[in-house]
């Protein structure tokens, strides 16, 4: 008799009734929301204050370089010691006091550059302001050796190597960005799957353990049955859990914008800001049009295949030994001990794949580990956006796959024990002694 | 087809420790048959192995003529004493679905709870959760799960624990009733009183061996001992008492009596007639007890298990 829909449908019905699971649908997309929208308000805060900067020119070389910018308004004081010039600068609780020294009659140039401040300024306003000076003082010794400036702004050439493969793809910079987005998104995605419904498949079986319903229902199916049953339907309510949260989130972003008019781009990540710079000299033009050659020549149709098997082989594998765990325990504090083990390749995995693959994603650790099981899923998705061959793919794949059926015969073997026994937290020894029943 | 259930020289082992061994025993189609044995004897083993939750290592099952297999699910109803339900379904959600694990349809799964659910009178907790009900009330649904499906073979594992007296009787009368519809009950448990009042056969397991099986009343004449508990009122007790010492083995009993009786336990050699010692007491005095001395179950416990 299969009984498998019957369980997972069961399984699936309680996971989604469940008031807890219906609060946390609901409510996680709330609460992110409103932590987008604090972060991105308070840094519209932050970018709509306006700094007055004071600068005290003795030297007159510089006075009449500094423009006003949107945010930062420069303040010329003239004809006062630096001494009146500190005391008067903190009176007008201005954020601070920028001091060009006097020139002796063979310098050329200021030897004294000093910023006054009361709190220590950011990194970003003192280099913004070295900018500023060192542009002007090249432009003056230039002007000293006799060279036209306006020459050399008008003869400045922009360079933009356009890249294309041997095979006749058009690619460039916003490629690899493009690239690491979509891997970085699948295998982060997996590994948050993982902990969090791996968690729900565990604690239902210890649920199911600690109500003693256990006998009566594996005297009506084979232990293999329910195991199955039990990570299907737990995923199942998973991926509804994940679709909701996706259309939420969508609904509540477009709402909270609209009303408050915040703007989500406004909460950047440093990564947008250095990609950003990169981009600079770009025109907005090209790099819309960047953009979309880099999704263009993304493998489309390998990533969805691969991101389907990836994910589910990967997913399962891991599910199962979180199914054995909750057999082989009593309660949820006793599963410590056999969660390291589990933990510690994902986090590896995760790791590998932002700092490994971004950097070389074809070197020697990026490739062996895209093919070790436990790690495959997560570096392997994360891999396949900068092109890996097929038979790579179906290699890793394959021994993802016999591995995971391997691991289910030993996680059946550890439930169908386990399930049964009370009292007692096992140990590894006795664990493998299981196995062997 | 005289047993419906033949078990043939079962063994089961875990790791070192032997669960059960050689083990062979036959239930008689509809039978109460009791299995009895100390804790952590190879009754658990041996209803696990019954209900193809485990595998014994060798020896043989059949069930109603056929070897056991994933067929015989549907047959065997199985109250085990670890028992519980999923706290927070819904009574009648559960029962349809442990109905249906047992392979009934839904709509007939629901008409048979319903009239299970007017039997036992609990008709109004269709829609309430588990974790609402008192333990009583849990374990009365946990029956009606286990005979729901009208198996051949009913196992009912301590079935009257966590019951009150008035439901404990309820649930017993029910195990006759359907014992009387044809099943055949295998009853395992240690409260001897029950086993006396419900078994016809009785199997008694210790260490993993099997150590007697039979019919409940044969297993007691087997271990008769032709005593007799008598009753005598006399005015001569310190010389009668000599005089039957000295024909038979005789032990002071105590009894509750009305008098002053003389109480004796009367031990009569093999093929003795008890009628003869009945007659040769009428002659020395008012006899107000003769009754034959027959071993509970409780007895026959204790003693074989002590001798093992």
């Amino acid at each position: 008799m299969n009984h498998l829909p019957l369980i997972i449908k069961r399984e699936y019905l309680t996971k989604v009734r469940n008031k807890s699971f219906i609060i946390m649908t609901i409510l996680s997309p709330i609460i992110m929301i409103v932590l987008i929208s604090v972060v991105a308000y308070l840094s519209q805060l932050n970018n709509d204050k306006q700094r007055t900067i004071s600068v005290l020119d003795e030297s007159g070389l510089v006075e009449d370089t500094f423009e006003d910018t949107e945010n930062t308004k420069y303040d010329i004081l003239q004809d006062i010691t630096l001494n009146t010039a500190k005391a008067l600068v903190k009176e007008t609780s201005n954020y601070g006091l920028l001091h060009i020294g006097k020139l002796d009659s063979i310098q050329t140039e200021p030897a004294h550059l000093e910023f006054y401040s009361e709190e220590s300024p950011s990194l970003s306003l003192i280099s913004d302001l070295e900018n500023i000076l060192e542009e002007r003082l090249t432009d003056i010794r230039l002007q000293k050796e006799g060279v036209d400036i306006e020459k050399i702004k008008t003869s400045r050439a922009v360079v933009n190597i356009a890249q294309e493969s041997f095979e006749g793809k058009k690619t460039s910079k916003v490629d690899s960005v493009v690239k690491l987005i979509f891997g970085g998104a699948a295998g982060y995605l997996l590994f948050m799957f993982i902990i969090i419904y791996g968690n729900m498949i565990m604690r239902s079986v210890i649920e199911e353990k600690t109500s003693r319903i256990i006998e009566v229902i594996i005297s009506s199916v084979k232990p293999v049955q329910l195991m199955l049953g039990k990570i299907i339907g737990t995923s199942l309510a998973g991926i509804t859990q994940f679709l909701i949260w996706i259309v939420l989130g969508g609904i509540l972003m477009v709402v909270v914008s609209s009303v408050f008019g915040i703007d989500f781009a406004q909460v950047q990540s440093p990564q947008q800001q250095v990609m950003q710079q990169a981009m600079e000299n770009t025109e907005v033009n090209m790099m819309v049009q960047d953009v979309l050659t880099a999704f263009y020549n993304l493998p489309i149709t390998n990533l969805i295949f691969a991101f389907i098997f990836f994910f589910v082989s990967g997913y399962l594998l891991y599910s199962s030994l979180y199914a054995a765990i909750g057999a082989a325990v009593d309660n949820e504090t006793d599963t410590q001990q056999f969660m390291l083990p589990i933990i510690m390749p994902l986090i590896l995995a995760v790791y590998i794949g932002f700092f490994t693959v971004i950097e070389d994603p074809h070197g020697t650790i990026s490739t062996v580990f895209s093919f070790i099981p436990f790690t495959s899923p997560v570096v392997m998705l994360m891999r396949i956006p900068f092109g890996v061959p097929i038979w790579q793919q179906l290699v890793s794949l394959l021994i993802l796959i016999g591995t995971f059926v391997l691991i289910v015969w030993f996680a059946a073997k550890i439930y169908r024990v386990g399930i049964l026994m009370y009292g007692k937290k096992p140990s590894y020894k006795e664990l493998i002694k299981w196995i062997k029943y | 087809m005289s047993n419906l259930l033949e078990v043939n020289g079962i063994s089961k082992k875990y790791g070192d420790f032997t669960a059960l061994n050689n083990v062979s025993l036959a239930v008689p189609k509809g039978s109460i048959y009791g299995l009895l044995g100390p804790n952590g004897a190879g009754k658990t083993s041996l209803i696990r192995i019954i209900n193809q939750i485990t595998m014994p290592d060798s020896g043989t099952i059949f069930l109603d003529g056929a070897a056991l297999n994933s067929n015989h699910i549907k047959d065997i109803g199985y109250l085990p004493e670890e028992r519980g339900l999923y706290k927070t379904m819904k009574v009648g959600e559960q029962a349809l679905y442990l109905a249906q694990l047992k392979g009934l349809s839904k709509s007939e799964a629901k008409e048979r709870l319903k009239y299970w659910f007017e039997r036992l009178e609990i008709g109004d907790w269709w829609n309430k959760k588990i974790q609402e009900l008192s333990k009583g009330m849990a374990q009365k649904i946990q029956f009606v799960v286990t005979v729901l499906h009208q198996p051949k073979l009913l196992i009912f594992d301590e079935p009257f624990s966590g019951f009150d007296p008035i439901n404990a009787n309820l649930i017993k009368d029910q195990i006759l009733q359907l014992r009387n519809d044809g099943a055949t009950v295998i009853f395992s448990t240690h409260r001897m009183e029950s086993v006396e009042e419900l078994c016809d056969d009785i199997f008694l397991i210790n260490k993993s061996n099997k150590i007697l099986d039979g019919n409940l009343l044969e297993v007691k004449r087997q271990y008769k001992t032709n005593t007799y508990e008598v009753g005598i009122k006399t005015n001569t007790k310190s010389e009668l008492q000599k005089e039957l010492s000295e024909k038979f083995q005789v032990t002071p009993a105590n009894f509750k009596t009305l008098d002053n009786e003389l109480k004796l336990n009367i031990k009569l050699p093999e093929g003795d007639n008890p009628n003869d010692l009945l007659s040769f007491l009428t002659t020395k005095g008012e006899i107000s007890h003769f009754v034959e001395l027959i071993p509970s179950v409780n007895d026959i416990f204790i003693q074989t298990v002590k001798n093992n």
